[in-house]
């Protein structure tokens, strides 16, 4: 035994003193678990609050209260169609004042009213897409003109809140969208049957709108999936270069080492300056068209490429390296190797980087509108070069009007963007877990 | 003709000068493939290439210069009393031009001369792509009749062609290069524009925030001031407040995932969270002006407070909640990096597993939880979407998170959208603004990423 050992009682661990210690340690320790199980139930809670919220909001937008009206085609009101062409027949009906016949109809069915004030309030009770929709029925059977038809038409963005009850009755009438004789008006129609709410198909295949009740988010779809093929096309074919290139062929060198800080670099520049810089190159200096899907797909491959080159020397880098021997072993080139059996391989992996990628790039909203996608635009887009807008822009855009309907559409579109990107998500995942390979 | 055709009529091209050139290359060796130096499919690409290149390359001239070129010779040829005299009366009558020439129903100008400009426009536009598209045909047809007189069987394709694809790479990764120069360049110069405006130390040091300009000259308070202050400081105190939130939930659901929680839970609950970071921030933003920003606002109202319907605690609230995976998922990798020699050997002395984590995980890790902290402050400082709708543009100069402040990425899109004047200084400034967002997000970044590096290597 040597020296300086100093000799201590031994702890007598059954004293109450040493207990007491043991038991507050244990009780530490289960605090400190509960509190991190408390942190993920708190962050989870506040993911099932938001997709609740918007849920709930959301059914709203995809359902829209219908008002039907009977409506006599006066002959008088209509041009004499004998005797002209389908060109010609088809332009005189669209200079017929079909506001009248709705206007005739509603005097018909409350004939106590009749100030011209009234009257007009009256016809605001329905959509000013219902003009459209009359349209729309005498181009279809021109025969029903002098006949006397039931039609349902799109309530006004502000009759349709009021009958889904998120504008509430009890509010005094001067907080009110919808005035005392509104409801008086409404209530008479619901007693007739003449009122009901149904699914809002026409969500789904117009474009934007300044009435709420005619707001849909085709033009949004289409222009967001306009912009994405040019991302595709952009990022994908040099994203996937890139990493080739870095991963096997590049030499260790200044040159290189430049590269990889840069890509890694832009991975973490806020989406708002990729909006700067499309806005001062791709605007400023090359004049390319401004709102175009052309000019947003390259903003925002130019964004999702570092993602891609990252996930994609990652994919490569997971390829055995005695794939490659047994290839140059065989008299394949480098060249050969890479693009016979290296890629190939590396696919499932560069596929699914490539849809998360698109995925962020679909949910972005920063760098288009500072390109000029924020535009009010009615027309479907057709074309890469024409002004559009793509579905988060458009949430932003609902999203800041103040009209009580909006608020509904907004949500809508929300689900609706959020289902493409789940589904896109679910398909990287599908990718990875069916191509994923065990070496 | 439009551009595309062309490229498509191009591809067409080029995959029979690819067919042809590999027939040529079997009919020279009649079969006999050993005496080619390369394989048959060699020597197509070889003719493809070949008819490929020049086109391609002359297509990305014409769609990146034609828009300049274009418009300058519409301007040169308009009637000299309706010459612009200043660059922003050109920038307005070329728009006015474009608009006229795209068929827009309100452009407004019924001007002879500007309708007359419009259809030169849509002329010179058509007859350029005309010119473009037989210019490509013309090249492809010359690549393509060079390469097929070329092939002999000890030509070496194979080499050409890889030698092609490996400049086609280099040039891939070159982009990222690119990109960040276009960035810095863009953003230098035009700030250098509104610094020759307003100076330096006004930006940076000035404490009022007004950057409306007026239109007339002689108009009241018709000088902007451009002090940001006022934005950086918002821009901090909502990044405090979503940091305030991210980091114990972010760093206490890792701990509890990599050290507590069961695997099969852990499968299940990570996914999860990823979801949060996955959801757009305008859904975000919705959220918290919809949702967060009211409740917030009538819970104070109970106590007693006054909180401004946009705060900015509402903002950075939601932007805490959307960093939280981030912040979760880099303490996570941190954490796991740390040998579990480490970890058995505290847990064999006796410690609880809190004590192990409290005073051997998190020090041995803390390197890798700072860079996750800096890289999630970097986040939240570039944040734009859900500031901008729930964080309103009242530049306030205050501590105090009930009241509405402003940051820099709000202002940056306010003064961007809407109508613009084209030139001012009022306009300008986002660039100034974005110019200090990207440095203060890439010293972020570097500073985060060097000492995640390090942190590796010591443990590797």
């Amino acid at each position: 035994m040597s020296k300086n050992t100093a000799v201590h009682a031994p702890t007598v661990w059954g004293s109450e003193a040493m207990q007491n210690r043991i038991s507050a340690r244990y009780r530490k320790e289960r605090r400190f678990r509960l509190l991190g199980l408390f942190a993920i139930l708190l962050a989870l809670s506040f993911l099932a609050i938001l997709l609740f919220t918007l849920g709930a909001k959301s059914i709203g937008g995809f359902f829209q209260t219908k008002i039907e009206l009977t409506i006599h085609f006066d002959r008088s009101l209509f041009p004499d169609l004998d005797g002209l062409n389908s060109d010609e027949a088809s332009l005189a009906l669209t200079r017929v004042d079909y506001a009248a016949l709705i206007r005739q109809s509603l005097m018909d069915r409350f004939p106590d009213v009749r100030q011209r004030r009234d009257v007009r309030s009256l016809a605001s009770l329905v959509s000013a897409g219902a003009r459209q929709t009359l349209a729309g029925t005498v181009r279809q059977d021109p025969a029903v003109i002098g006949a006397t038809q039931d039609i349902w038409f799109l309530a006004s963005g502000d009759i349709d809140s009021f009958v889904k009850g998120k504008i509430s009755r009890d509010v005094p009438e001067s907080d009110r969208r919808v005035k005392d004789r509104e409801v008086i008006w409404i209530d008479a129609l619901d007693a007739a049957g003449k009122v009901k709410v149904g699914f809002n198909w026409g969500f789904f295949s117009s474009g934007d709108s300044r009435e709420a009740e005619l707001a849909g988010i085709w033009g949004a779809i289409v222009g967001s999936f306009l912009t994405l093929v040019v991302t595709l096309l952009f990022s994908f074919p040099i994203g996937l270069a890139a990493a080739v290139y870095l991963e096997e062929f590049a030499p260790q060198n200044k040159f290189t080492d430049l590269i990889e800080i840069n890509i890694n670099n832009l991975a973490a520049v806020p989406s708002i300056v990729f909006g700067l810089l499309g806005l001062a190159v791709l605007l400023g200096f090359f004049n390319m068209p401004r709102s175009s899907p052309f000019v947003g797909g390259l903003t925002l491959g130019l964004m999702t490429l570092p993602t891609l080159i990252i996930a994609g020397r990652a994919a490569i880098k997971a390829v055995q390296p005695s794939i490659r021997d047994a290839a140059i072993g065989l008299g394949a080139s480098p060249m050969q190797t890479v693009f016979h059996h290296v890629i190939p391989l590396a696919m499932p992996g560069i596929l699914t980087g490539t849809i998360i990628g698109m995925a962020r790039a679909l949910g972005e909203t920063a760098p288009l509108l500072m390109i000029g996608m924020v535009a009010f635009i009615v027309d479907v887009p057709e074309s890469f070069s024409e002004a559009a807008t793509v579905l988060p822009v458009q949430i932003f855009l609902w999203a800041n009007s103040p009209e009580r309907a909006f608020v509904d559409k907004t949500s809508a579109a929300i689900i609706v963007l959020l289902l493409f990107l789940i589904l896109m998500n679910g398909l990287a995942v599908w990718l990875r877990n069916r191509f994923e390979r065990q070496w | 003709m439009s551009v595309s055709a062309s490229i498509f009529i191009l591809i067409l091209l080029a995959g029979a000068g690819f067919f042809f050139g590999r027939q040529r290359s079997l009919a020279l060796v009649s079969g006999k493939l050993a005496t080619l130096h390369s394989l048959p499919n060699q020597y197509g690409w070889y003719v493809g290439i070949l008819m490929l290149l020049p086109g391609i390359l002359v297509i990305l001239l014409w769609i990146v210069f034609s828009g300049n070129i274009i418009d300058t010779m519409v301007i040169a040829s308009l009637p000299d009393h309706a010459g612009p005299a200043t660059e922003q009366a050109r920038a307005l009558l070329l728009n006015d031009i474009h608009n006229t020439a795209a068929g827009a129903p309100h452009s407004g100008s019924s001007e002879i001369y500007i309708q007359e400009a419009a259809q030169r426009y849509s002329r010179l536009k058509s007859q350029g792509v005309n010119i473009v598209s037989a210019l490509v045909a013309l090249f492809a047809v010359i690549g393509g009749l060079a390469g097929f007189r070329t092939i002999r069987p000890d030509l070496r394709a194979r080499t050409h062609v890889e030698r092609v694809i490996l400049i086609l790479l280099i040039l891939s990764s070159v982009v990222a290069i690119f990109a960040t120069l276009g960035i810095v360049l863009s953003l230098i110069v035009e700030s250098a524009r509104f610094f020759a405006r307003v100076p330096l130390a006004e930006f940076f040091f000035g404490l009022q925030w007004s950057p409306q300009t007026a239109l007339r000259e002689d108009q009241v308070g018709s000088s902007g001031s451009f002090g940001a202050i006022p934005l950086f400081a918002g821009t901090l105190l909502i990044s405090f407040i979503a940091m305030c939130v991210a980091v114990p939930l972010g760093l206490m659901s890792a701990i509890y995932m990599t050290q507590y929680s069961r695997k099969n839970v852990r499968k299940v609950v990570k996914p999860l969270l990823e979801i949060l970071a996955g959801i757009p921030t305008v859904v975000y933003g919705f959220f918290a002006a919809l949702t967060v920003a009211p409740f917030i606002r009538e819970s104070g109202g109970l106590l007693g407070l006054d909180v401004a319907s946009e705060s900015a605690l509402a903002a950075g609230l939601v932007m805490g909640i959307m960093i939280i995976p981030l912040m979760s998922s880099l303490s996570d990798d941190a954490l796991t990096a740390v040998p579990e020699a480490m970890r058995d050997g505290s847990l064999a002395l006796g410690a609880t597993r809190s004590e192990t984590i409290k005073q051997v995980l998190i020090p041995a890790a803390l390197p890798g939880i700072v860079g996750a902290f800096l890289l999630s402050v970097s986040r939240a400082v570039g944040e734009t979407m859900i500031v901008v709708m729930a964080a309103g543009l009242a530049a306030n100069l205050t501590a105090n998170p009930l009241e509405a402040v402003t940051t820099i990425t709000a202002q940056i899109v306010a003064l961007l959208t809407g109508d613009q004047e084209f030139d001012s200084a009022k306009t300008l400034s986002a660039f100034a603004l974005g110019l200090a967002l990207f440095g203060a997000t890439l010293l972020l970044n570097m500073l985060a990423l060097s000492i995640v590096r390090k942190y590796r290597e010591s443990y590797e």
